[in-house]
């Protein structure tokens, strides 16, 4: 038995990825040393060439990845902070995910960014604490929200072999989940869900670190709710079909997730229910709030983000 | 091997002969709705492209700009499917789904026009850094204009191809304006200045003078080759027309008429010429306006793209979007 943390599943990720496929390299800051967790010992390993500490320029060593992409490598872009991305908004939404289109086909951005650490890290505050997984997914760009480590290889190792751009969240609530590994580690394909616990009352479709929350939650309910806890793994494109099949065993829905309430991530899945289902009850989102800052005091912090308590009482009021 | 159609005087003549042709017949494609939308006329700048593209071999590659023609086509792309793409037809260089401010030929190393300022420069570097991993050593070179020089990000470009010794060379066509902000009053410094800061040597040439431009970017070309890094040259130029197509409806009045005549004295086509035997331009002329004749008439045969086709090509995977209005 060997117990594997969600930042040692990534590494390996990324450590096959570079085994495997010189065109594979790692751009970022600090990824030399491996501050994040998931570069440590790559460098090392793989050379400074292949595992490049940048300057503190996100805007453009994100598009010298498009770049690089362009000419045939296979980029991996460590941004360690969520909010970087607002900073690269226009180099991945206006240039990487345009390309292929713009070109008529002529060329790819097999390009993939990876936040180690997305949405609160428990006092970090309002620039270092949200979850913009739903920008990325509005755009079209591929996005992945893995909440355990196999899922974190998995996806990561898929993400780096996509011709596409993706832009991969490690939610820095599941960082600290450890699994016990009995089966090799192999890639999960984009765009599939994955069915934690199955259910007949109620869909808890939960992203990220709210998988691990949904799942204690359903426990606790266990003999009172049948609930089912579907995680989509890839928020972009969404599985529907999954959803589909969870929605015709229960006929509920509620959905956890830790992004801001207003045009977000669990908006969509909920517009989705609502034009393909005929559901029993209407469903329930359990999110931020509109337009969320986290505030710095932990009381606060805490109190922004989707709770067990409101979960359980989002379950309850579906089944009612 | 440099590109054979730049190789001489002539052939530099002809190509921006070809650019000024091409860039007419657009701007009448235009006014008669034959290009929807509109274009950034390269008239009067044609000898930068052609001066830098004279100094690169087939297999080097370029970024571009909003005011790309001249670029595409100087490193050598087709006349009739660039102005395909401008009229959005299939025959287009990217199938009619990129137009002007997009247009592409890979096969040739043009990584595309780009609608927003400075945004080629890091494509450029992070090219140039993968050719080397890659084993495949060429130069790219980075056009942008002057209003480019106020970008954040082009100033980090310059400092990643500096600490890289990317073999990027930084083209900036200072045409003297912002869209209708005059360089004077927009750029702090000099664009010079703000290569040799990053370490980058830098030079500012005349860029009306095709043969100037050539030199210089031999000489920076030659210096990328051999492992010494980026340079960034300063081409001093000139836009003849309005920044773009709308522009030279409203007939905005934020340049003098005498300060376009004065540049027009110097005009790029007409120094070429001079280096270019007469019976020699004749032929030429004739030839370009051939080849025009005949690209008009291939943009007008192409067919509109298949509207079901819309969403082809969003995703290199072939991943399809769900549709907009599901049945």
């Amino acid at each position: 038995m060997s117990l594997l943390s969600y930042a040692k599943a990534m590494n390996r990720a990324l450590s096959d990825a570079l085994e495997r496929d010189p065109a594979v390299c790692v751009l970022g800051e600090d990824v030399g040393a491996g501050l994040a967790g998931l570069t440590l010992g790559l460098q090392q390993r793989f050379g400074a060439d292949r595992v490049v500490d940048t300057p503190l320029s996100e805007q453009a060593f994100t598009s010298a990845g498009i770049g690089a992409a362009l000419a045939g490598m296979r980029p991996v872009i460590e941004l360690q902070i969520p909010s970087l991305l607002f900073l690269v908004f226009e180099q991945l939404a206006n240039q990487a995910h345009k390309f292929s289109l713009m070109t008529g086909g002529q060329a790819k951005v097999p390009l993939t960014v990876v936040v180690p650490g997305s949405g609160s890290r428990t006092g970090w505050a309002g620039q270092h604490s949200d979850q913009p997984y739903g920008l990325f997914a509005h755009v079209g760009i591929k996005t992945l929200v893995p909440a355990t480590p196999t899922d974190a290889y998995g996806l990561l190792s898929s993400a780096i072999e996509d011709d596409d751009p993706v832009v991969l969240f490690a939610p820095a609530g599941a960082l600290g989940v450890r699994e016990d590994v009995t089966a090799p580690l192999a890639p999960v394909p984009l765009g599939a869900a994955r069915v934690h616990r199955a259910g007949t009352d109620v869909t808890v479709l939960a992203v990220g670190q709210l998988v691990h929350h949904a799942l204690a939650v359903a426990e606790e309910l266990a003999d009172e709710i049948s609930v089912e806890v579907l995680d989509p793994r890839t928020l972009y494109p969404l599985d529907r079909a999954a959803l589909a099949d969870s929605l015709a065993r229960t006929g509920r829905l509620v959905v956890a997730d830790d992004s801001n309430r207003f045009a977000g991530f669990a908006a969509e899945v909920l517009a989705v229910a609502a034009e393909d289902f005929r559901l029993l009850s209407p469903p329930r989102r359990v999110t931020r709030p509109d337009g969320a800052v986290l505030p710095f005091a932990l009381g606060l912090d805490q109190a922004l983000q989707p709770s067990r308590e409101q979960l359980r009482d989002a379950i309850r009021a579906v089944v009612k | 091997m440099s590109l054979p159609h730049l190789a001489d005087p002539a052939g530099r003549y002809r190509m921006i002969r070809l650019i000024r042709s091409f860039e007419e017949l657009a701007l009448d494609w235009v006014k008669s709705g034959l290009i929807v939308g509109g274009t950034h006329p390269y008239i009067g700048q044609e000898a930068v492209a052609v001066g830098v593209c004279a100094a690169l071999d087939p297999d080097d590659q370029l970024t571009s700009t909003h005011r790309g023609h001249g670029h595409v086509l100087a490193k050598g792309a087709d006349p009739a499917r660039l102005l395909a793409e401008l009229a959005g037809r299939v025959g287009g260089l990217n199938l009619g789904r990129g137009g002007s401010m997009h247009a592409a030929d890979f096969s040739l190393g043009i990584l595309g026009a780009n609608g927003i300022v400075g945004a080629g420069a890091p494509i450029a570097v992070g090219a140039a850094w993968a050719s080397q991993r890659l084993g495949r050593p060429r130069v790219v070179a980075s056009f942008f204009g002057d209003g480019a020089l106020n970008q954040g990000v082009l100033l980090e470009s310059l400092n990643l191809a500096s600490i890289w010794r990317a073999p990027v060379l930084f083209v900036c066509e200072n045409n003297g304006y912002a869209t209708t902000l005059p360089a004077a009053a927009a750029v702090g410094g000099s664009a010079r200045g703000r290569a040799e800061a990053f370490g980058i040597p830098a030079e500012t040439v005349d860029g009306m003078d095709v043969e100037a431009v050539r030199a210089a970017a031999e000489r920076a070309v030659r210096r990328a080759r051999a492992g010494g890094g980026p340079s960034f040259l300063e081409c001093l130029t000139y836009r003849f027309e309005a920044h773009h197509t709308m522009e030279r409806r409203f007939r905005l009045a934020y340049r003098t008429a005498e300060e376009v005549a004065a540049w027009r004295e110097r005009d790029p086509l007409a120094l070429a010429r001079r280096a270019v035997a007469a019976e020699k331009i004749d032929a030429i002329d004739t030839e370009i306006t051939q080849l025009l004749a005949s690209a008009s008439t291939f943009a007008q045969e192409s067919a509109v793209p298949d509207i079901a086709s819309a969403d082809d090509f969003l995703y290199a995977s072939g991943l399809r979007p769900r549709a907009g209005a599901p049945a």
